[in-house]
């Protein structure tokens, strides 16, 4: 045990946390300068539960199985930078991506080809919404069944578990246009899909990017999760599973930590395509 | 509408307008479909078996009824998985590891500990960050760039780890479904707890109520709607969790365990019979939490005004 590591950690995170109370009760009239503390506070949040979790694992002599501390996981995202990348290749860029392509597709197109039939959108929206709430990362095991180990079979479990979220959403979305603009249209004369292309699809913007960014959760979700089921030896779910019977646990940190980023990245990309093709919606003007 | 206009009144366009004609409808295609599905996938293989028997004779309709009654089909037929469904839960002792009910209870106590332990931390998360600006300010982004990472994929690492050092049983996978209810609720309160307009906190303020009284008088019944809507997600996301949770002990028991060894044997029913558990099981939860709500607000006098979200996450 080495108490002055821990003791030293958990001043740190006291101090962090005292200037944090200090910051947001600052008064500062400058938009720029409050601008940054509301970015200081959070990453010297994160900053100091990085520094107790490594002085606490340390000090404490927490067995690396349990819990490795932070820099020991950077260590090996440095070392292992081969295997890491390989594993995201086959996951993220060959399962999410196509599989989130294919599914938020086909749950826009048949949200489209439904459209013109209100009595089928009445029986598809409860169904819909049903599903939603359903464990579908069970279908993993008869996709792999079906599609054979390698990402076809994930990209299968990606285009099931992303394809409701889109159909509900793009329905309810495309509903969101008022009587009012639909008139101004008709007194315009514009067909149907002019009416779809230049009102209600645009006005379906926030729904549509509502589903998009579910989705960009879900889609990782289920390849990793459909990996458990069997993969070729690759793969961010199979490196996880395989490592942490091995007892390799900072590599599975490592594995998590570029989920996390892949994560965070693809979400962050939509809501930044959402800012700017729905620039018009109150949320993103105010 | 154009449809209601052309035609007159009646039963017929009762049914028509309302929810359950269509909702009966789409079903129906889907089981058509599935059976045509399960007739074309299973083909090939009952192809093979009448070659090997060397039967030759075989009618269009002895063909349909074989594919779908097949021992291990690609897909099984709707019927063989009610069957096996029938089989399992009401012909099995429900305390024998061959029930399905059995295992739907190793996952459902998992899913309702995690759910109430995570619900309560949410909670209790929220409330600190409506009161504590600093909290607010320093823990709010990373709840919600928490959101945006797949949290299951550290699933079988606490399995694993907490088997290692000698938990095992019911609490690692609690702990999952813990991990994963805890974001929506704790993101959902904190909408809630701030939800109540700034004319009714003046009046709680005239009225020289203190933090306290605010918090249990108005906020706590102002969040009510939220809580139950987050509630909603987080009861279908705990069940993920759990039957996840299952997968990396090796096939010992559960629903997700049901899944591992039925994918191991080439089982198609079982892993199809689990799978329609596991939604029922799902579905019984949403609607349970529906009923609490309908029945507290009724019981409140509340009206559910804007609470309703959209989709899960």
């Amino acid at each position: 045990m080495n108490y002055s590591l821990v003791v030293g950690a958990v001043v740190f995170w006291l101090v962090a946390w005292a200037t944090n109370e200090w910051l947001v009760r600052l008064n500062v009239e400058n938009r720029t300068i409050g601008r940054s503390i509301d970015l200081v506070v959070p990453l010297l949040f994160g900053v100091s539960i990085l520094v107790l979790w490594e002085g606490l694992v340390r000090g404490l002599n927490v067995s690396p199985i349990l819990l490795p501390p932070p820099s020991m996981i950077w260590a090996r995202i440095l070392v292992s930078g081969s295997i890491l990348w390989a594993d995201f290749q086959q996951t993220f860029l060959k399962s999410v991506l196509v599989g989130f392509a294919f599914g938020c597709g086909s749950g826009f197109l048949v949200a489209i080809a439904v459209d013109r039939s209100p009595f089928l959108q009445r029986g598809l929206l409860p169904i819909g919404n049903f599903v939603s709430a359903l464990p579908i990362v069970g279908v993993a095991p008869i996709m792999v069944m079906w599609f054979g180990f390698d990402w076809p079979s994930k990209v299968a479990v990606v285009v099931v578990m992303t394809f409701f979220p889109m159909l509900v959403n793009t329905v309810s979305g495309l509903a969101a246009a008022s009587s009012m603009q639909k008139d101004l249209m008709r007194t315009y004369a514009g067909s149907y899909w002019q009416t779809l292309f230049a009102l209600r699809l645009p006005a379906a913007a926030p729904f549509i990017f509502n589903a998009l960014k579910i989705n960009s959760t879900l889609a990782l979700i289920g390849a990793i999760v459909a990996e458990f089921f069997g993969t070729p030896i690759v793969g961010m779910g199979f490196r996880i599973s395989t490592e942490v019977g091995r007892m390799n646990v900072d590599l599975v940190w490592a594995e998590i930590a570029v989920a996390a980023l892949a994560g965070t990245t693809f979400y962050g990309l939509i809501a930044l395509i959402e800012r700017k093709v729905t620039f018009w919606h109150p949320s993103v003007r105010g | 509408m154009k449809n209601s206009a052309e035609m007159k009144d009646g039963v017929f366009n009762r049914l028509y307008q309302g929810k359950a004609l269509p909702v009966l409808m789409i079903v129906s295609i889907i089981i058509v479909a599935w059976y045509g599905f399960a007739v074309w996938l299973n083909a090939p293989w009952q192809v093979g078996v009448y070659e090997r028997a060397e039967i030759s004779d075989w009618t269009a309709s002895q063909f349909v009824v074989d594919t779908l009654n097949q021992k291990r089909p690609v897909l099984p037929s709707a019927h063989q998985v009610f069957v096996e469904i029938w089989n399992t839960t009401v012909l099995k002792n429900p305390t024998s590891r061959r029930s399905l009910l059995y295992h739907a209870w190793i996952t459902l106590s998992a899913t309702g500990l995690g759910f109430a332990i995570g619900s309560i931390l949410g909670i209790l998360l929220a409330v600190g960050i409506t009161h504590s600006r600093a909290m607010d300010k320093s823990t709010m982004p990373w709840i919600v760039a928490s959101q945006t990472i797949p949290i299951l994929a550290i699933a079988p690492m606490i399995i694993v780890v907490l088997n290692a050092i000698g938990i095992s049983g019911v609490l690692p996978k609690a702990l999952i479904s813990t991990y994963l209810s805890f974001f929506p609720i704790a993101v959902g309160m904190v909408k809630g707890f701030r939800s109540p307009e700034q004319i009714q906190l003046d009046l709680m303020y005239t009225y020289g109520a203190s933090k306290t009284q605010t918090f249990w008088k108005l906020r706590w019944f102002a969040a009510l709607p939220y809580l139950f809507t987050s509630m909603k997600i987080a009861i279908a996301i705990s069940l993920v969790g759990a039957i996840v949770g299952e997968l990396p002990t090796g096939a010992v028991a559960g629903l997700g365990a049901r899944l591992l060894s039925g994918s191991y044997y080439g089982q198609t029913v079982q892993i199809w019979s689990a799978l329609f558990m596991a939604a029922a099981l799902a579905a019984t939860l949403v609607a349970l939490v529906s009923l609490v709500e309908r029945i507290v607000t009724r019981n409140l006098g509340a009206q559910i005004i804007g609470a309703q979200t959209k989709g899960a996450n």
